[in-house]
């Protein structure tokens, strides 16, 4: 755990580098999701990033892909592609493109960034493991933001529907969205109760906690009757305690002031 | 005669017995689309997705990027209008090899009225990078042309037709050509989908009446023959295009671009005017907006006169 807490640390820091160098990019719900992540790429999944198009891996689906810049800088930290791509975030001809982009960079498994695409795409990789009796696992991450869209209610319906226990989904729940909280902008919830009316199995764990993500994980993989979806509790900007909940930091990078502040504080952590 | 969607329906179940990486989806409408017979033959390959077409489009590009070849099917105005942001973020920027079948083309579909007619469906997919678009002309095309989309690489939206229609192709289709079926001095008729019959039938009417009409059934409307184009321009001065659509952004306006920056010469496009359709039959919709042979010829005449 310890060590997935210092990778947590790095990450975030890439994150802050990245944003700063691109000038632009979404900070908040970026760092809400580090700990998702890590946990995924670094602990629960089957993943060898010397081998990002191994037709046998866990497949991982960033449906929220404005939150790209967590991916970018955990692929780069497994070792996917070198960490210096990173400072080319946004610029013109990078492949590390504002939201994921799977033409350009292997380990980016779908192309997202338009809301909901990235959780039906994930059912499809899920219903093509079953068709082939291949045991991956599809992990998808989306914002709670993101359940306003209809598109995604056709997703877990259809998901259910088709018994893919092999798919797992993260709800990033840090509560809020563009224009202001989920619940003032447009109530979603009671969320928990709509994912089990739909025939999910849930479970709610605290968003920044490995061990509880970690042992929520595990329990997906042996829940073999449905798709599991984790409501993740989180902290919009989570590790940045003046950007912490704060919705003016959803899609802005940080001023080299601001980010000068925001390294200090996570390396005072240590 | 035999209707086109029919022809979708085996060839897909062709496909089927031929690669087993070909995988069907519908919402809803395999029996209308046709793909009912794929999923009798190969029901653990076919997924129905109710009706969802967004979510159907989208799952689509997930079996694709795990490597199955996904053919999805629905009515043309909900898999290119309704799911139009899914083929738009999944398929056509992803570049992945997705067939999307669009059932009940045009206005041919009759009864059911402007809701269910597509005649907007040509110009939204023409417009996506990456997507190729066939509307081919009879059964026997449109077997060819879905057969042949397992060699793409990439999306391809093809839209076929509800009423059944003449077979007078040999089904000889090859991806980006024209085909000429008549070759005639003073006009060449442009037309695709079930509307080329009728312009052969009109090219008829008019050779009564002294005018020698060309006739290119032109399937693949993108990328769309150039050099064909340029040929027929350049020999016969005249052209027309006819489509069973808009007549913005689609056939027509695929010309009207070419020829004005490359050969310019006259053209008339003969599609829906800026009107969306309305419930008869499709006979009487045809005869409506002057798409079947008498209408074609009619305005061919008409239009030769003062140009």
């Amino acid at each position: 755990m310890e060590d997935l807490e210092k990778i947590a640390k790095e990450i975030r820091k890439d994150i802050l580098l990245m944003l700063n160098m691109a000038g632009s990019g979404h900070v908040g719900g970026s760092l809400s999701c580090v700990e998702i992540l890590v946990s995924l790429y670094f602990k629960v999944m089957s993943y060898d990033a010397k081998k990002p198009s191994d037709e046998n891996r866990d497949r991982f689906v960033l449906s929220k892909g404005h939150a790209v810049p967590a991916l970018y800088a955990v692929l780069s930290k497994a070792g996917v592609f070198p960490r210096d791509m990173l400072w080319t975030l946004r610029k013109l001809g990078s492949p590390l493109q504002g939201h994921p982009d799977s033409k350009y960079l292997p380990g980016v498994e779908a192309s997202t960034g338009s809301l909901a695409h990235g959780l039906p795409q994930a059912c499809g990789m899920a219903l093509a493991g079953k068709l082939d009796k291949n045991p991956f696992r599809v992990y998808c991450l989306m914002g709670d933001g993101e359940m306003d869209e209809g598109l995604v209610w056709e997703a877990f319906m259809s998901a259910s529907h088709y018994k893919l226990d092999n798919l797992c989904v993260v709800i990033d729940n840090n509560t809020l969205q563009i224009d202001g909280r989920c619940r003032d902008v447009m109530n979603i919830y009671p969320l928990e109760e709509k994912f089990k009316a739909f025939g999910l199995y849930t479970k709610s764990v605290d968003g920044h906690k490995f061990s509880e993500l970690i042992s929520a994980f595990e329990e997906a993989k042996n829940n073999k009757r449905s798709p599991t979806v984790i409501i993740a509790h989180t902290i919009k900007a989570k590790g940045v305690s003046f950007m912490e909940d704060k919705v003016e930091y959803h899609g802005v990078a940080p001023t080299d002031e601001e980010l000068k502040k925001a390294l200090e504080e996570i390396d005072e952590g240590d | 005669m035999k209707a086109t969607r029919d022809a979708y329906g085996d060839a897909l179940l062709e496909l089927g017995r031929k690669y087993k990486d070909v995988v069907a989806l519908d919402a809803d409408l395999a029996g209308s689309t046709k793909s009912a017979k794929f999923k009798e033959a190969f029901p653990e390959r076919f997924f129905d997705m109710g009706i969802a077409e967004a979510n159907m489009v989208d799952t689509s590009a997930g079996l694709a990027l795990c490597g199955k070849r996904p053919y999805a099917s629905s009515f043309a105005v909900f898999v290119t209008g309704r799911a139009f942001e899914s083929v738009r973020q999944s398929i056509a920027y992803q570049k992945l090899p997705v067939v999307l079948c669009g059932s009940h083309g045009g206005i041919n579909l009759g009864e059911d009225g402007g809701s269910h007619q597509a005649v907007l469906d040509i110009s939204l997919m023409r417009t996506l990078p990456n997507m190729k678009l066939v509307v081919p002309a009879d059964y026997n095309e449109t077997y060819t042309a879905v057969l042949s989309t397992i060699k793409n690489d990439g999306p391809v939206y093809i839209r076929t037709s509800r009423a059944k229609s003449p077979v007078f192709t040999e089904g000889d289709f090859v991806f980006g050509r024209g085909k000429v079926l008549k070759t005639g001095r003073d006009v060449t008729l442009v037309a695709c989908g079930f509307l080329v019959w009728y312009a052969l039938e009109a090219a008829k009417l008019l050779e009564k009446e002294g005018i020698d009409a060309s006739v290119i059934d032109m399937a693949t409307v993108k990328p769309i023959d150039e050099e064909m184009l340029y040929d027929f321009a350049k020999s016969t001065k005249k052209m027309v295009t006819i489509e069973e659509h808009t007549i913005f952004g689609g056939l027509g306006s695929a010309v009207a671009e070419f020829l004005s920056e490359h050969y310019p010469v006259k053209l008339k496009r003969i599609g829906m005017p800026d009107v969306f359709g309305e419930s008869g039959t499709g006979d009487d919709l045809l005869c409506k907006f002057g798409f079947n042979a008498a209408g074609i010829s009619n305005t061919v005449r008409e239009w030769l006169k003062k140009n």
